[in-house]
């Protein structure tokens, strides 16, 4: 069997010689020791891996617990973390991690292959009711134990302690970063059935810090893991996420010095008044998210089963003046990934601004007095104000659109119905990438997978040519092909939007505001995966 | 009296009953999908249904409602969706925050009121009694999150006198029980006032004033007590009142109480939550209620239990 791919990790080992391999390089200038206070509005939802899926809990989860893979902080780029290196097979389907010798958890025990076996099977499990089950989908026997039916995955193998070995059912390109997201991190099995369902309250995991306390609704703290396996890292003490504070009562706290980072960001209405202090400015690092904010049309709702009308809604729209509206917290896009996601389409310009040929479209298409529909929205600011915007750009070109704002558990709703909504404006319930790859804003929604009721293709777009077309890129399992692979989802989202089941508006910018003693790269505050900030890399300027 | 009592315990508990049965029908009738929400957005179908039949949110809804009521006779308020831990544990952890700014909001109503109430009687319909009753409405009638921003702005922000919200100190104790406190001392002092204007006008104040006994003296001793009794008795029922501020003060001040635990679950439609902090704050006011009743007599001969 040919063995093609080495892990970055062991190439640089051959090339160096090195003695140890570093899934991650450390900041020789970073200090040692400090603690931080970040705050949050709301309670932090649960701590077990299997379960959190929320921004506010998904990277503090990443501190307490380790994957196989990671990301080198402040990029998209992976690199092994728990595992040491692995091995992919020619067809794409089996891979096998040689894990990382002498990795404890929490509790002292050392973790081996079997807590990784256990910690899949376990997320697969219908018991543990995780979310991030179908994930999982692609390993041999899932239909069987997520139905409950096997007692964990046959394609799961443990070859020896330090050897795991995942059987794929077809070459799935997305593999390593599954083994990077939060619900393949490693969990202690002792610690899982000690605690049973109040797991999530007394994480035990392999990572850079430890819970050290919690106080419900109050706090928590949490404290530098000494025995990490990675020297050098966390370089905090001690981190203290303080519960209950309003974001503008944060604000406040940070200008008098009480707190670091604010977690949930700089309030809306303040957002001006920073930005335009010099001083405070200069705290604030700047940087994308793999976010996008679009409208969705549904298909199945007449006059949008007329491609002619939702091209017209996208040449409609003044995405420069909406990004306006939020204070320019945002750049306009014209296509369904956001910049920083590899397989976007650089040169592809997307549908100009441009009303009289929306105009000309809408009459082509029997509209020419135009029509009334509605814009679902959610009901939280500032998406009712963004809705407004859309709804005089629509008017303009001779759209009624009435706006409908809910609460975002309604208008979700109203999008998983087959013919429940006409348009919905994404904001505040946007996608989000799980994971920085271009097949991740594809099956879920806008592919025929998540045009089911309940499913969250909310254009109900389902373009079967591109399905096959979008499996077709994802058994392109070679590292060395990825560029291939990146160009094959551009031009299936290009495709898409000849289609324009959506209109991209824009992809929202992330403002990170931390206090002067911060240090470390601004990458850090602003990284793809961690947010707001990436805690184990981050270091405080005033200590020795 | 016993029998008062029981018949009070098993009207009190029939009203838990209903407002159980509404809460939960009102619930049921959303149309988000807790399972939904539950199973997050990359779940496929089958994980969605899986997580709602283990849930027995596919049942119909008096099976549902029957479930929920037998395990609250056992104590069990069920587990959060969101938080996936005990409701009953999230709320007795923050129970002791929220008893605490009671506390806190009824001495302050008390102070404020019944002060600005007897200064308002005894110098009724002058200068002095005008302007306070004016400043008794505006405490009625401000919204609690105006006035809980507007303290905030002025004592902790500008002056630094108090902490910027949080828990934990005395001092952190005084914005919020001020807020909360600020709307019952308007209807203290307006109560205070009349029932002291009444009893000023009573005979025994004027055999006592015709003894040769000091105003102060007359006031205080012979007068205040009178007009304070039927007031008091009152605060059970400010309980209720108390309640629904108190969602609203716990989120501006970020304290750590059932508020503002039931303000994030309405948010995330985390509905074992809303359910149980509903039907906790119920029995405080249903219990509120029915110690206001029992205490009256005792503070006023007149009235009779039946």
């Amino acid at each position: 069997m040919k063995k093609y791919l080495v892990s970055t990790v062991a190439a640089a080992a051959l090339l160096f010689g090195a003695a140890t391999a570093m899934a991650q390089d450390v900041d020789p200038n970073a200090k040692q020791g400090g603690e931080i206070v970040i705050t949050y509005k709301d309670d932090v939802a649960t701590l077990d891996p299997a379960i959190g899926y929320d921004w506010q809990n998904w990277s503090m989860i990443k501190s307490l617990f380790d994957g196989l893979m990671d990301y080198k902080p402040g990029t998209t780029e992976l690199v092994p973390d728990l595992a040491e290196s692995y091995e992919i097979s020619p067809d794409g389907t089996t891979f096998t991690f040689k894990l990382r010798k002498g990795v404890k958890f929490h509790n002292g025990r050392e973790m081996t292959a079997e807590d990784v076996k256990y910690s899949i099977d376990r997320v697969v499990n219908p018991t543990t009711q995780s979310p991030g089950q179908g994930f999982f989908a692609s390993i041999k026997g899932y239909e069987e134990a997520a139905a409950g039916k096997a007692d964990g995955l046959s394609g799961i193998t443990v070859v020896d302690p330090l050897t795991i070995k995942f059987e794929l059912t077809r070459p799935d390109a997305t593999f390593l970063h599954v083994m990077a997201i939060n619900f393949s991190h490693v969990v202690p099995k002792e610690e899982v059935e000690k605690w049973g369902a109040d797991f999530g309250k007394h994480p035990v995991g392999t990572g850079a810090f430890k819970l050290g306390e919690w106080t419900l609704g109050q706090r928590l703290v949490f404290e530098r893991n000494a025995d990490y396996w990675h020297k050098g890292l966390p370089h905090l003490d001690k981190i203290t996420f303080e519960i209950g504070q309003e974001p503008i009562v944060a604000l406040l706290r940070l200008q008098k010095g009480e707190i670091d980072v604010p977690g949930d960001g700089i309030p809306p209405a303040k957002f001006q008044e920073v930005m335009n202090d010099p001083e405070q400015k200069a705290r604030v690092v700047e940087g994308g998210q793999l976010h996008t904010g679009y409208v969705t049309m549904n298909v199945n709702i007449p006059p949008f089963d007329n491609v002619k009308v939702r091209q017209a809604v996208n040449m409609a729209i003044n995405k420069d003046r909406i990004v306006q509206l939020i204070n320019n917290r945002a750049v306009p896009a014209n296509q369904p990934l956001p910049p920083s996601m590899p397989g976007y389409a650089k040169d592809y310009k997307g549908y100009p601004y441009d009303p009289a040929k929306a105009k000309e479209l809408l009459a082509e298409a029997g509209h020419a007095d135009g029509f009334t529909t509605d814009l679902y929205v959610m009901n939280t600011d500032p998406n009712p104000r963004i809705a407004q915007g859309i709804q005089q750009d629509l008017a303009a070109i001779g759209i009624k659109a009435n706006i409908q704002a809910l609460a975002q558990a309604n208008v979700i709703a109203a999008g998983g119905e087959k013919e429940g909504a006409p348009m919905i404006w994404s904001g505040g319930m946007a996608w989000i990438a799980d994971f920085p790859d271009p097949s991740n804003f594809y099956g879920p929604i806008l592919g025929c997978g998540g045009a089911v009721p309940g499913g969250w293709n909310w254009s109900w777009y389902c373009n079967e040519d591109l399905d096959k077309k979008a499996a077709e890129a994802d058994s392109i399992v070679d590292p060395a092909k990825q560029e291939e692979r990146n160009k094959m989802w551009s031009d299936i989202y290009v495709k898409i939007m000849e289609d324009a089941p959506w209109a991209p508006v824009f992809n929202e910018q992330r403002f990170t505001l931390k206090s002067a003693r911060m240090g470390g790269d601004d990458s850090l505050y602003v990284d793809p995966v961690h947010i707001p900030i990436n805690y184990d890399n981050v270091y405080v300027k005033d200590v020795q | 009296m016993i029998a008062y009592l029981g018949r009070r315990i098993v009207q009190s508990v029939l009203i838990l009953l209903g407002i159980s049965i509404i809460t939960f029908a009102l619930l049921y009738l959303l149309p988000a999908d807790p399972v939904r929400q539950i199973a997050g957005r990359s779940a496929t179908p089958a994980t969605v249904e899986s997580i709602r039949r283990q849930l027995g949110l596919d049942q119909p809804f008096l099976v549902q409602y029957g479930r929920y009521l037998a395990n609250l006779l056992h104590g069990d308020l069920g587990r959060s969706y969101i938080q996936r831990s005990e409701v009953s544990q999230l709320i007795i952890s923050r129970l002791p925050a929220t008893l605490l700014l009671m506390v806190g909001a009824i001495v302050c109503e008390l102070l404020i009121g019944l002060t600005m109430g007897l200064v308002a009687a005894v110098r009724r319909g002058s200068r002095t009694d005008n302007s306070l009753m004016v400043a008794s409405f505006v405490g009625v009638s401000a919204p609690q999150f105006v006035v809980g921003l507007l303290l905030l702005y002025v004592f902790a922000v500008r002056l630094s006198w108090f902490p910027i919200g949080g828990y934990g100190t005395f001092r952190h104790l005084v914005l919020p029980s001020l807020t909360v406190g600020i709307m019952g001392a308007g209807w203290y002092a307006r109560m205070m006032r009349s029932s002291m204007v009444d009893v000023l006008h009573q005979d025994y104040i004027r055999t006592a004033r015709a003894k040769g006994l000091g105003r102060l003296k007359v006031l205080l001793g012979h007068a205040l007590p009178n007009a304070i009794l039927p007031i008091v008795a009152m605060v059970g029922i400010d309980i209720g009142i108390l309640m629904g501020g108190i969602v609203v003060v716990e989120s501006v001040f970020g304290w750590p109480g059932i508020g503002q635990l039931v303000w994030q679950a309405i948010q995330r439609v985390d509905i074992p939550i809303i359910m149980g902090v509903t039907l906790v704050s119920a029995l405080a006011i249903v219990l509120g209620n029915l110690l206001a009743d029992l205490i009256a007599p005792f503070i006023d001969p007149r009235i009779k239990l039946r």
